[in-house]
């Protein structure tokens, strides 16, 4: 269905070509290539140390690549003369490690970036963080710090400080490996819904099941490379040795 | 040598203990002012302001505040620039807090994790939005224990202002001491006296480090 819609549209909202990153002698990305097209969500999945975060974060320039090129919503982010804020305007990222600001209440830290970057007034920013809170049931934590959340719930805080800057596209970063199997649900059913609500996304996960149920495409990292690409079908039949081994369904 | 201890020379202490309080609210100020400068300067993305202020904060550690004293009080006055002994005292304990204070408050800016920063960056804030509205209301957090516990070390230096003929509490007691001579019990109640002013304040101090650790509310952890 999404494929057809694609083509129809020529909508590839995140592309990677060839993408090399060095850290030091350490070759982290040794050219990979992927795109993601409007409304679908790719699930990155791949050993720890396999580049698959890495990728991830070049997509907001939290790193910067050697060669190749990446093309976010229209915009270059290889080039060295990208506006960065403007490019994070359009990409939201959620992190492992929730980074919520605990100096400031979960509404303040969701009006935070709309009225600073947006100008955004405050009435209005508070009400788009009502909404965003409601999407991700959290409505009456509103007035919270977040340390008085749990795990689970200040990760879906921070899914709506994202989403209150209205993204194009969301990229989680093992969003859920700090969590326990119970708060882990909780989050990932927050990202069925935004998948439901037709987001884009890209999700670096360790969640197999989940990716199986979701993902549009599936991108498997293997020392820096793209090992295998395709359907969430590839995680049920892979293709090659490598992702059978990782799967844990042996050859 | 003239009479004993009277009411007009313990007034005269008071006062001096009032220019000490005085001279360490200017240092506080003046020293917090340049400090935050410096604080700014040491993490900036500019190499040469990195460089510039690091220079400027080994150079006045590696000086004695002693010395900083002497150099503006007597040597300003030979480029032209006259300084009373209050100027000289007050921009001396200036650049000597700033150095100090930009130092411990460059290690609380650093001490908010990476993470943080990196949040914000995520946000599209800019630069100084992230500095203002994120990392400083929690370095600020964790600086103000050490800084109220560095206010200690001012209110003591203060007496250094001496050498430049300021009178604040020291001096009033040496110039007491030299019409009286009576060294001991003199040297006592400034004594007393500098602990008076001291010992709140690092209590203080000593409390706001211990509430710190503490959360606002437990954590409703899984």
């Amino acid at each position: 269905m999404s494929d057809i819609a694609n083509v129809a549209t020529g909508a590839t909202v995140v592309a990677l070509t060839n993408v090399h990153k060095s850290f030091g002698p350490l070759k982290v990305l040794d050219g990979v290539t992927f795109d993601v097209a409007r409304g679908d969500v790719l699930c990155i999945i791949g050993r720890s140390g396999s580049g698959k975060s890495t990728a991830l974060r070049c997509i907001d320039r939290f790193e910067t690549i050697d060669s190749g090129e990446i093309v976010v919503c229209g915009r270059k982010v290889h080039d060295p003369a990208l506006d960065l804020r403007a490019l994070r305007q359009d990409v939201g990222i959620v992190f492992q490690s929730y980074n919520l600001f605990p100096h400031l209440t979960i509404e303040e830290n969701i009006t935070l970036a709309p009225t600073c970057v947006k100008g955004t007034s405050k009435a209005e920013a508070r009400e788009q963080a009502r909404a965003a809170l409601a999407q991700v049931g959290l409505s009456d934590k509103i007035q919270h710090y977040p340390e008085q959340l749990s795990g689970g719930q200040q990760q879906r805080a921070a899914i709506a400080r994202s989403l209150a800057m209205r993204p194009k596209v969301m990229l989680f970063d093992e969003v859920t490996s700090a969590l326990d199997p119970e708060l882990t649900g909780e989050v990932l059913k927050v990202i069925e819904g935004l998948a439901a609500d037709g987001m884009t996304m890209v999700m670096v996960t360790h969640e197999m099941g989940f990716a199986r149920s979701i993902a549009d495409r599936v991108v498997f990292m293997h020392r820096g490379k793209v090992h295998e690409h395709g359907t969430a079908a590839v995680l049920t039949t892979p293709t090659t040795p490598e992702l059978a081994q990782f799967l844990g369904t042996g050859l | 040598m003239g009479g004993s201890l009277n009411v007009n020379h313990l007034a005269f202490l008071a006062n001096g203990a009032l220019w000490t309080i005085g001279l360490s609210l200017i240092a506080l100020v003046g020293g917090g002012l340049a400090g935050f400068v410096v604080a700014l300067a040491r993490i900036s993305p500019l190499r040469a302001v990195r460089i510039l202020a690091a220079g400027y904060v080994q150079l006045i550690q590696g000086t004695p505040l002693l010395v900083i004293m002497f150099l503006t009080y007597f040597g300003l006055p030979p480029l032209g620039i006259t300084v009373s002994p209050l100027t000289a005292a007050s921009v001396s304990l200036t650049v000597y807090v700033g150095a100090y204070l930009g130092e411990i408050w460059r290690g609380c800016i650093e001490s908010v994790p990476k993470q943080q920063w990196e949040a914000a960056e995520g946000l599209a804030l800019s630069r100084t939005q992230r500095m203002m509205r994120v990392i400083l209301p929690q370095a600020v957090r964790i600086a103000t224990p050490p800084t109220v516990g560095f206010m200690v070390q001012i209110i003591k230096n203060t007496s250094l202002a001496s050498v430049v003929g300021f009178v604040e509490l020291a001096r009033a007691g040496q110039i007491i001491n030299n019409a009286l001579f009576e060294p001991f019990l003199i040297y006592l109640i400034i004594a007393v006296v500098y602990f008076a002013l001291c010992y709140p304040v690092s209590r203080l101090s000593r409390r706001l480090e211990a509430s710190q650790g503490r959360p606002r509310l437990s954590v409703e952890t899984a």
